[in-house]
Formats: C-alpha cells, structure tokens, sequence
C-alpha cells in the first residue's frame, strides 16, 4: 500500500519524454507513417482513459462512451463548416478553425451531453444502465446521421488546416506533440483526481455504494459529475481525432465504437492510470496488424475477446506486475509495476 | 383513417417481433442473470439460416423449422462454450465477452454470406392481401406474424404462470441461490433457457426475412431498440417486455408514418425529411427518457 | 419523560399481502441504550431499513430529535446525526481501516467536491479516523491491510469507528455481536457500554445475554407490532412477551 507519488511521477515524465521522440525516431526510421498511427494510438488513449473514470474508479459500465466522443468531434466539425461560408451556427456562433477556439467548446458540448444523458441514466443502475447508455448513445447517431447539412450518413471534411496559434495541426508531427500534451494533461488531471476526495468518494461507489451512503454520502451527485469529467474527456478525444483524421462521420457515435473503448480499458487494465493507453495501442496495433493479414480481420479479434474476458485477470497491465520490481532495469521500470497495478476487480 | 389502422397493424407486426427479442433477453437476465448482447446476433443467424433454406428448399416450413433450429443450436453452443463461466461475474465482463462473439459472428456471417442484403420471398400460403374492414387490404404474412407473435406471449405466459420453469423465472436471478437448493439441475436448465431464448430470437429471425432485408448487422440494430423496450417495459418481467414492446412498435411505427407530413406542413423544405426521419429514429429514445423521468425502475418492474 | 431522540410512529410497511411493520411505535431517548429484540421474522430489519432510509414506509412518522426524516435520503439522516452499522459489514473491502473510516470522516467535513488534494495524505481526514480505531481497539498493525484480509470482529469494529465518525446522536447497531467470538463480543459490550450516556442507540440484537446486560430499556416485536417496552426486568416478567418469543427462544 505504500505509495511514492514523487518517483511515480518521475517516472511518468520520462516515459512521457521517450514517447515525445517517436516521430524523430519514425524518420530516422524511414517509416513516417508510424506518425499519424501514434497519434490515433494517444488520442483513443484519452478517450478510453476518460471511460476508465466512471468504469475502472467508479464502477459505471458506461456502454455509450462514444456519444460524447463523437459529440467532441462533430463539435469541431460542425464549427468548421461554418468558417468557409461565414453563416454563424444557428445564426449565432460564428465558426472557427482555431484549437483554442474549438478545443473548449467540444468539452462544454461533451460535458452538457453528459449531463443530461447521465441525469438520466444514472437513476438506475446495473444491467437497466448498460442498455439505457447504449440506448441514449444510438438516439445520437441517429441524430447526425439525420443532419443532412453536415453530410448525414457520409459525415463532414475539414479540409483547411485547424490551427493552434502558430502550430499547423496538418504537420502529423505537430499534431501529434499536441495530441500527446492533451494525454500528458489529462492524465496528471486524473491522477489527482482520483486520489482526491472525489476520487474516494468514486472508489467508494465501485466498492461498495452502501457504505458509501451510510457514511453520509449520497451517491448521485458524485457519480453525474464523474460522468460528465468522463464525458468531457472523451469530447476532448474526439474533438482531437477530427482534427487528425479532418474528418467526422457518424461512425464515431457508432456503439460499436463504444464496445471499443471498453475493450481497450479492459485490455490494458481497469482502474490503472497507464492501463487504458496500453489498451488503445494494443488494440490499434492488432487491428492494423490483424487488416494487413486478412480483411476479416475481427473474426479473429471477437475470440480474442472472449478469450482475455475469460482467462485474464487484469488485462496487459498485470502482465507487468508479475515481474518483481527489483527485477525491473531503471526507474521507469521500477515504477511501472506501480503504475499498472492490478485492483480486484468487483462486478 | 385506412392508412392508420394499417399503420397500427404495422407498429403491431413490429412489437410481436421486438417481444420475442426482449422476451428471450429477459429469460436469460431473469435467471441466470446475464446480460447477453449476441442476442440481436441470434437473430440475425436465423434470419440467414431460414433464408438460405427458402432459396435452396423453396419450402417454407423446412426454412421455418431449419432457421429456429440453427439459431438455437448457435444460442447453445455459445451457452456451452462461453457464457456459462460468466454466471458469476460482473455484468462488464458478460457485455465484453458478448461483444466478441458479435464481432465475430457477424463477420463470420460476412464471410459466408457476402455483404449484400438477401431478399426473401413471402411463402406461398401467405401471399396476397385480405380486407381487414372493407376497403383496407392488409399482407396476410403480416398478419400471421402478428398472430404468432401473440400465440408466443400467450405460451410464455402459461410457461411462466403454471410451470417450474416459471416460477424460477419469477423468483428472479436474485435467488438463483434459492433454485440451485431446489435441486434442479442447473447447467441443463441453464442451456435449456438460453436454448428457448435463442430460438425464439431465431423465429423473429427467420419471420423478419420476407419483411425487412437480411443482412449483417440487422441483429445490432434491433438489439437496440429491444434494450430501450426493456428498459420501458421494466426489466426481468416477460409481462413488461411484452407492454414495452407493443408501445416501442407502436410509437416507433406511427411516427415514423405520421411524422413527415407533419414535419413538412410546418416547416416544409427538403430538410423536413431528413430532419422527420431524424426524429422519428430518435422518437423511441425520448420515450424512455420519459419513462426514466417518471418511473425509472420501468413500467412493469419485476420485484417491485 | 424527556423528548424522544427519535420517535417512530404508527410506521406501516407492505410486502404484497405481508404486513411486514405493523404500525410500529418506538421511542428512543438520549443518551438511553434501547433494545429492539424478537423472533425471526419479526420485522426488525424491516423497521431499522425504514428509520435509517434504505426502505420507504407505507405510512407513519419518524422524527429524529423532532424533525420528520421520512422524507429525507439516507445519506441526509446521516448528517442529522443518525449513523448506521449493519448486520453483515459493508466496507470498501480493497481499502484499508482507515479509508473506511477517512471516508466517513470526510464525508461529515461537508461535500467531497474536492479535486485536487491527495485525500490519503490529508490530516484532517488521517488525524481522526486513527483516533476513532483507536476507540474502538482496533490494533495499529491491521490498520494498513485491505479490510477484505481482515477478520469478522476487525470488521465489525471498523464499521463502529465508520459510524462514530459521523459523530452521531443516534447510532442504529443491527447485530453487532452476529458471529463474533466469546471475546470480541466482550470487547463489543464494553465500547458499547462506553458510548452509553454520550449517545442515543437502538440496539438489534439475538444475544440475549449482552442484551439484558447492556440496554436501559428494551422493546420487543412481534410480527411487525411492538408488544412490550420496559426494562430488562419488566419485559422477563410481561407474559405477553414470555408467551411469544421467551418460551420459544429457550425452547431451541
């Protein structure tokens, strides 16, 4: 139980410095498209790390994470569209292709979302969530796939450069430095987070919500505020997405993309703070890898699936807790057994 | 007038089909208590399977018998082989081990059957249409869907009410304890239920061929909207999935129907379709938000 | 007769046809330790689920120092000074002792809207769940350990120290003796008795010897209904009382 918050986040900048390198590496490498991959890999980082919020700390199967996602995304496109033509959106909000301009509204529009969806939602509990997340998540794709004005089924370009002050986000370098700083923040965030009051709170909640109630503590209040921090996060992810890929379409929102974010914080290891980064690079490296073998590639995928949901217990994320820590070279070594550490898990 | 009473035998022939999705669903939550996502899935393999029987056969009842058949074969065999070791855990695992088998069932279906959609001839028998008052003609086929889907309710409901089986049913997965003291033997009984709940998946299947297309990823969709009639319909009780499904079709159906006149009366333009679609895609969701708002155990919760 | 600390009255609760609370009436004073005993069955755990808000009456009043507290949510009757262990411990089974009670304490600091401190490392949260373990003797080297790995009467403890945080008028204790041993049950009646005169509790109990040992009054039920309340004296001799559960607890 003890903890070393000092090492462990010596540890974590260093990784973070090593992680700042790949794309000098990718052209010392003569492989550039590794850039634009590693930036999908971090952002679905953030995405699932967000999901880990509410499902690893506070025990909320959220099987709609992808709404807000998606909200974050449309929210950038949708601002973008109304650039070019310079008719503001609902004649009031001009458009822009400025991150700092469309950054915070995606997390405001990710945030209000989840407020109401989880005001909603969170009335009930266990299976009746699941299904009603899911529900409200598909009502949403419905939605902008309906949006003719902004492409409908076939979704939206962003085709001019999106901008961050100087910086040029079409430079897959650039975009992925931003999109790394935006994992680097979100996660300092969350870690504070989740060792704060709130965060005990939440933990709480996971365990055992009876005695969190009977300590004096209604639950509600803290679990909508959880998820709606989850639903910016995921805004967050998708408003960088569209900025990597300059392109929003309602697969976004599709649930399948929701069972996706489960799976990669399953993969890597619920309730760890590194575990759902490792779940979206091995989920992205075996997809990729898994497509350039056969394009039925989820054939093999969905036994995957079943096999680590049936055999695991831990995901990626325990498999480095094995090793003893001594063992582990360096101090980045040492500290990751830490950082990946493996919870029991409860229903 | 016409047009709405074949527009509510229509949003009829859609709740019988959503019942018997949601009723398995519920059997398989109410006494194993497990959340089961490849039911939609089960769906879809006896819509293929029953096609694929009426192309090859021609007959009817073989394509009948045959798409019940495979899909409670599949519905098993996924029982046996994966899903009996999830009794006991958390609802997150029992979503993520189902969403592999959905992966992978659908693109097995992929892989054997081709991306295009199967259309499927309505069977002989049932062709044509009668007048269900005079001067309103309403498909035989439809009709008979809504007449077994009723015969079902009425079975399940004599199932529930008079047998064992029953009343484990009703006793709910929160005494699964309770029943494993009964004796019964468990792991049969188990296969047995998710068998019955397969198969009656694989029958809105294998009726679903002649009225909508068949393709891979019809089981996601109505998969959905089966959720939102469980969650309406309150969840574990066969009688709420039964209320929840009858108005989720209902609804679903009217606006669907009603709502782009409307739309177009008011605020006319080419948008007005989309839009209408839009929202009446969204129609279902907003009902069970209300529901939520008002009753967010569901209309007919089972312990109550 | 002082006011009643709290006060239940006419409470009703039904099962479908079970009436499981029969316009029960119940009077705790402050500072008294009261009994409530009866058969299985009786509705204890029905009556204590309505007075501390997990379960909602059908009808009937429940007033805590002279406020009505049927409409508030358990969490909130907590705050008016009512706290709670149960019958079979609920603890956060992966945190240790002091999480358990941290989090109580934290949790009568007022909201827990609080993002950025590291809660672990907060004396306003450490200082005060030690010194409740310490009240309730629970050793310092198990105070580290998950609470999963700990013992039955460690946890019993625990969840005591949890309720106490709360710094409760009224503490609800429903079977803190089930299934502890002869001398955890010791240790038990003793903080019990320490808290006697400080703080006003309804007592569920099936150990009859800490029962006649510990309460100042005792109320006994009987299918939903109180029959009898006196002290341990009154109720060994109410025939009442002896026709219904007496008889029949010695008869086992």
């Amino acid at each position: 139980m003890r903890e070393h918050p000092a090492r462990e986040r010596a540890a974590l900048l260093l990784l973070l410095a090593a992680a700042a390198l790949l794309p000098f590496l990718a052209t010392a490498l003569g492989s550039p498209a590794t850039v634009p991959l590693a930036s999908r890999i971090v952002i679905y980082g953030i995405a699932a790390a967000s999901l880990n919020l509410i499902l690893g700390h506070g025990g909320l199967v959220s099987f709609g994470h992808a709404a807000f996602y998606g909200l974050g995304g449309y929210t950038v496109g949708i601002l973008y569209a109304h650039l070019a033509p310079g008719d503001p959106f609902l004649g009031l909000i001009p458009g822009s292709n400025q991150l700092a301009v469309t950054l915070p509204a995606a997390l405001l529009v990710g945030g209000l979302g989840a407020a109401a969806i989880g005001a909603l939602s969170l009335r009930t509990s266990g299976v009746q969530f699941i299904m009603i997340t899911l529900a409200f998540a598909q009502m949403l794709y419905f939605l902008f796939a309906s949006l003719s004005a902004y492409g409908g089924d076939d979704g939206l370009s962003v085709r001019r450069p999106n901008l961050l002050g100087p910086l040029n986000l079409r430079d897959p370098a650039t975009m992925y430095w931003v999109a790394l700083g935006a994992l680097a923040l979100w996660l300092a965030f969350q870690r504070r987070l989740v060792r704060s009051r709130f965060g005990r709170v939440l933990e709480g909640i996971r365990q055992n919500e009876a005695r969190v109630v009977a300590s004096g503590i209604r639950p509600y209040p803290y679990k909508l505020a959880a998820f709606v921090i989850a639903g910016m996060g995921a805004a967050l992810a998708g408003a960088l997405m569209v900025n990597a890929m300059r392109f929003v379409s309602p697969d976004m929102l599709h649930w399948t993309k929701s069972g996706e974010l489960m799976v990669m914080v399953i993969l890597g290891g619920i309730g760890t703070l590194l575990g759902p980064v490792l779940g979206a690079l091995a989920l992205v490296v075996l997809e990729t890898g898994l497509t350039a073998l056969t394009e039925n590639w989820q054939v093999v995928l969905g036994p995957i699936l079943v096999v680590v949901v049936l055999f695991s217990q831990g995901g990626l994320a325990a498999l480095f807790r094995r090793r003893p820590a001594s063992d582990a070279p360096g101090a980045a070594g040492g500290r990751l057994p830490r950082l990946l550490s493996w919870r029991r898990r409860h229903g | 007038m016409a047009l709405l009473l074949e527009q509510l035998l229509n949003g009829l022939q859609l709740g019988v089909m959503l019942f018997l999705l949601a009723a398995g669903l519920t059997l398989v939550f109410g006494i194993m208590g497990v959340i089961n996502l490849a039911q939609g899935s089960l769906y879809m393999v006896g819509a293929f399977a029953g096609a694929a029987l009426a192309a090859r056969t021609g007959s009817a009842t073989l394509s009948l018998l045959g798409g019940i058949a495979a899909a409670a074969a599949v519905g098993m065999a996924m029982e046996l082989a994966v899903l009996r070791r999830l009794y006991r855990r958390g609802h997150l695992d029992q979503v993520l081990a189902t969403f592999g088998m959905i992966l992978f069932l659908n693109q097995a279906m992929t892989m054997l059957a081709g991306r295009q959609p199967l259309f499927v001839a309505v069977p002989p028998a049932l062709e044509g249409a009668v007048e269900i008052i005079p001067g309103v003609p309403y498909p035989v086929y439809r009709l008979a869907i809504i007449a077994v889907g009723i015969l079902v309710a009425a079975g399940l409901w004599l199932l529930i009410q008079r047998t064992r089986l029953g009343m484990l049913v009703r006793a709910g997965a929160t005494n699964r304890e309770m029943v494993r003291a009964l004796g019964v033997d468990i792991r049969l009984l188990y296969t047995l239920v998710f068998g019955l709940g397969a198969l009656l998946a694989g029958l809105a299947g294998v009726m679903a061929g002649p009225v909508f297309s068949v393709q891979v990823g019809m089981g996601e969709q109505i998969l959905i909207t089966t959720f939102v009639v469980v969650v309406i319909g309150g969840i574990g009780s066969v009688r709420g999935a039964f209320a929840g499904a009858m108005l989720v079709g209902l609804v679903d159906t009217l606006l669907r129907a009603f709502l782009p006149d409307l739309l177009r009366g008011a605020i006319g333009g080419p948008d007005a379709d989309a839009l209408a679609g839009g929202l009446a895609s969204m129609g279902i969701y907003l009902l069970m938000a209300i529901v939520l708002l008002v009753r967010p155990r569901g209309l007919f919760p089972a312990h109550a | 007769m002082a006011e009643p600390l709290l006060a239940v009255r006419g409470l009703v609760k039904r099962f479908g046809g079970l009436l499981a609370t029969d316009h029960l009436d119940l009077a705790v004073l402050p500072g008294e330790l009261h009994a409530l005993i009866g058969p299985n069955g009786a509705g204890k755990s029905t009556a204590i689920a309505q007075i501390t808000g997990t379960l909602r009456p059908d009808a009937g009043s429940i007033r805590l120092a002279g406020e009505e507290i049927v409409p508030l949510h358990a969490a909130a009757r907590v705050h008016r000074g009512m706290a709670r262990t149960f019958q079979i411990t609920q603890l956060l089974g992966d945190d240790t002792a002091r999480d358990n009670v941290a989090l109580a304490v934290q949790a009568r600091l007022g909201h827990s809207f609080r993002f950025w401190r590291d809660a672990r490392r907060d004396p306003a949260l450490a200082a005060p769940a030690e010194a409740l373990l310490d009240q309730v003797g629970l050793p310092e080297s198990r105070r580290a350990l998950p609470v999963a790995d700990l013992s039955h009467g460690e946890r019993k403890q625990i969840e005591l120290a949890a309720a106490l945080a709360a710094a409760p008028r009224l503490l609800l204790l429903d079977e803190p003796m089930a299934g502890l041993g002869a001398a955890e049950s010791l240790r038990m009646t003793e903080t019990l008795r320490g808290l006697k005169g400080r703080i006003g509790m309804l007592l569920v109990e099936h150990d009859m010897e800490a029962v006649f040992a510990l309460a100042d009054r005792i109320s006994v039920l009987v299918y939903g209904r109180c029959i009898a309340t006196g002290t341990a004296d009154e109720i060994r001799r109410d025939p009442a009382v002896i026709a219904a559960y007496l008889s029949d607890e010695e008869g086992v």
